[in-house]
């Protein structure tokens, strides 16, 4: 165990050599490409023993890792944005096909307009695709995040995807504490993981569905990403007793007593902390709600923490136009319908393709979210920082 | 080396009673290339006619292993495969050892697959992709491809006052296979099976990329009797519009030579795609046979 400063996408690089994989199929892209680069110079060093596919597209990236996974070997990708939309149909093949790749995601905003810097539009837009989804919020939490996906993909046969936002985590420094690579091993062995293109076996794979089945082979999915829960706090659990830090499906800070809450995702409830420190110095009784787990979604880790809340905002990092709200919001407002009490719920968007969510930015929010409720009235959606 | 038909092994890995149209030379082919390969192989096929008629749940043709992922990607699938293989072999955590292959249609080569097919030629992968070819998309209700060769009717390159049918040419496949540098491409037709099973063998032998163009007729799409697939194929040969030949380690070989060569007509003839043709375009079909009679050393036109 030693304590280094890594940026994320680093993080992520270290966490994919120490859990030994076998294949790694990918394509460059801004944000992501310094994780695939240090992957490469770890194979081209003998430091990792793996196959590097230097695949022409992302597309073919994740149809080889599909055709990888379902060999036996462990197999790790990763994309940003306009790579994770190519990867759009595959992506709901390697979970239909029960594969058990690993992904991190650096989030970025999609074009139009051409925009390398970082929202959540690209994970936002594959929310149903059939992938368990984390978002990390530091460069710890991104290595720990993504030694604990494989251990999860590989035991209930689902592609796990890892959320860590561009530049803001992929390319900051940290400090994180990097575990001994025995340990990591312990946790997740070096083995082979079941071989499905065998010709021992001469499984047919990819079938035609027709309706008569069809829909039963769809909902295993649905049956798959529910039973993912157990084994999500399971391997949680695990992970805490090798290395002393435990993750819940959210996190939460000064909840316990708060008033009003906001619910964010990403790296920028860092900055929403320090609004909450200063808020709190001045008796406002807010507090803050980060969500890790997005897909299969917590939602009785949030009803939970809602108990005695009079008011809550959700900012959104994407946008689903002409919807009834956008993607966390929606999800939000549909988990609260199934609990017992009637709170206002305030949507905010902000920080799109990269725009500064500033601290005067939240403590505007934290006000908005108190006055609601107040007056126990929501507002339509406001756009934080935007330029009228 | 096969021989003679009496060399071809007893062994069946497309099992009979799939849904290919009857007369259909795909099945055909696919029978032949599967009993060359001896059954120890992962097969990867595109979205297609094959895969349609062959993975319709709960029943399946193979009696390989055989994955289907998309319309485009078979051979990155494959490509995975082959890496997922090597890498676990090399770090003793299997002992299998298969070889892997696609067999995807025209379409998913030609059009939507080329980009994957050219990275998985370029990075070298030790694999055998077959190009199994209908010269349209046939799966959807015969939509022209840019292998649909020159005046063919498909419903979207109809005939009428102001269209021959396809005004383009078809692609080199081949040719830009081996633009790629590896090691072993052919082109190949059912109809010719002692050279078809050959070549898979070559293709599979062959360390890294290869590629294999099979022609294969289809009754409902170039609309000719179900009894004629082979026939036709075979008159594809004979007329020097489908010169069967390998391209071995930078060596080009005619394979089947035809000493005397059948007038293109009657190749046309007998096809309802080629039905509203005039002399112009017939004259036009001809000078490619001659032009690949002249390339591959083909023999002079029957008198």
């Amino acid at each position: 165990m030693k304590r280094v400063a890594l940026s994320g996408n680093y993080a992520v690089a270290y966490a994919v050599k120490m859990a030994d994989v076998d294949v790694i199929a990918a394509y460059p892209i801004t944000p992501q490409t310094p994780i695939v680069e240090k992957l490469s110079e770890f194979v081209a060093d003998g430091l990792l023993d793996a196959e590097y596919i230097n695949v022409e597209s992302e597309h073919s990236a994740l149809s080889a890792c599909i055709g990888s996974s379902l060999t036996g070997a462990r197999t790790f990708t990763a994309t940003s944005s306009q790579g994770l939309a190519y990867m759009h149909e595959v992506l709901f093949m390697a979970s239909s096909l029960r594969t058990s790749i690993v992904m991190a995601n650096v989030n970025r905003a999609l074009s139009h307009p051409l925009n390398i810097w970082n929202d959540h539009s690209d994970a936002m837009a594959e929310r149903d695709v059939g992938w368990i989804q984390f978002w990390v919020n530091s460069v710890q939490e991104a290595f720990d995040a993504t030694i604990q996906a494989f251990k999860i993909a590989e035991e209930v046969l689902l592609p796990v995807m890892i959320n860590l936002d561009g530049f803001i985590l992929s390319h900051i420094n940290e400090v994180l504490i990097l575990p001994d690579e025995e340990l990591v091993r312990e946790f997740i062995p070096s083995k082979p993981l079941f071989n499905r293109l065998s010709p021992k076996l001469a499984y047919t794979i990819g079938v035609v569905g027709p309706p008569e089945y069809y829909y039963e082979m769809r909902y295993q999915i649905i049956d798959a990403i529910e039973r993912s829960r157990k084994n999500i706090n399971e391997v949680n659990r695990e992970f805490g007793e090798l290395f002393g830090r435990t993750y819940g499906n959210i996190s939460t800070y000064m909840m316990e007593d708060a008033d009003y809450a906001l619910i964010t995702m990403g790296a920028v409830s860092s900055t929403a902390k320090i609004v909450v420190d200063s808020l709190r110095k001045e008796g406002e009784k807010v507090g803050l709600i980060s969500i890790r787990c997005f897909r299969p979604f917590p939602k009785n880790d949030i009803i939970e923490v809602f108990e005695d809340v009079k008011s809550i905002g959700v900012l959104d990092r994407a946008l689903t136009p002409g919807g009834i709200g956008h993607p966390l919001f929606t999800e939000i407002v549909t988990t609260l319908y199934d609990s017992s009490k009637i709170i206002p719920v305030q949507s905010f968007v902000g920080g799109l393709g990269g725009r500064d969510i500033t601290i005067d930015d939240f403590k505007q929010m934290y006000k908005i979210i108190k006055d609601v409720g107040l007056s126990g009235r929501r507002k339509p959606c406001i756009y934080i920082g935007l330029r009228e | 080396m096969f021989k003679t038909i009496k060399d071809l092994p007893r062994d069946e890995y497309l099992a009979p009673g799939h849904r290919l149209c009857a007369g259909c030379t795909v099945g055909t082919a696919v029978r032949q290339i599967l009993k060359a390969s001896g059954g120890n192989v992962v097969v990867v096929t595109a979205t297609s006619c094959l895969e349609v008629s062959t993975s319709y749940f709960p029943q399946t043709a193979w009696r390989v292993p055989w994955i289907h992922l998309g319309f485009e990607n078979s051979a990155a699938v494959a490509a995975g495969i082959e890496s997922a293989l090597k890498a676990l072999r090399k770090k003793g955590k299997s002992n299998e050892d298969f070889h892997v292959m696609v067999i995807s249609g025209d379409g998913g080569t030609f059009d939507i697959g080329i980009q994957a097919l050219s990275g998985a030629l370029e990075r070298g992968h030790d694999l055998l992709y077959i190009c199994y070819d209908n010269e349209a998309y046939m799966n959807t209700g015969i939509q022209r491809s840019s292998a649909t060769p020159y005046a063919a009717a498909t419903t979207t390159s109809p005939p009428g006052a102001r269209s021959i049918g396809q005004r383009t040419h078809k692609k080199d496949l081949v040719g830009i296979a081996i633009a790629h540098g590896i090691p072993y491409a052919a082109t190949a037709c059912p109809s010719y099976p002692i050279d078809l099973m050959n070549k898979v063998r070559k293709g599979l032998d062959v360390e890294g990329p290869s590629l294999l163009h099979v022609l294969t007729p289809c009754t409902t799409g170039w609309r000719f009797d179900p009894s004629l697939g082979i026939e036709i194929g075979r008159l594809a040969v004979l007329t020097g519009l489908w010169p069967l030949y390998e391209v071995d380690r930078g060596v080009t070989r005619l394979t089947v030579q035809v000493p005397k060569r059948e007038p293109v007509r009657k190749y046309l003839e007998l096809q309802g795609r080629f039905k509203h043709i005039s002399e112009n375009e017939i004259n036009k079909i001809q000078e490619i046979a001659d032009k690949n009679a002249e390339k591959f050393g083909l023999g002079p036109i029957k008198e």
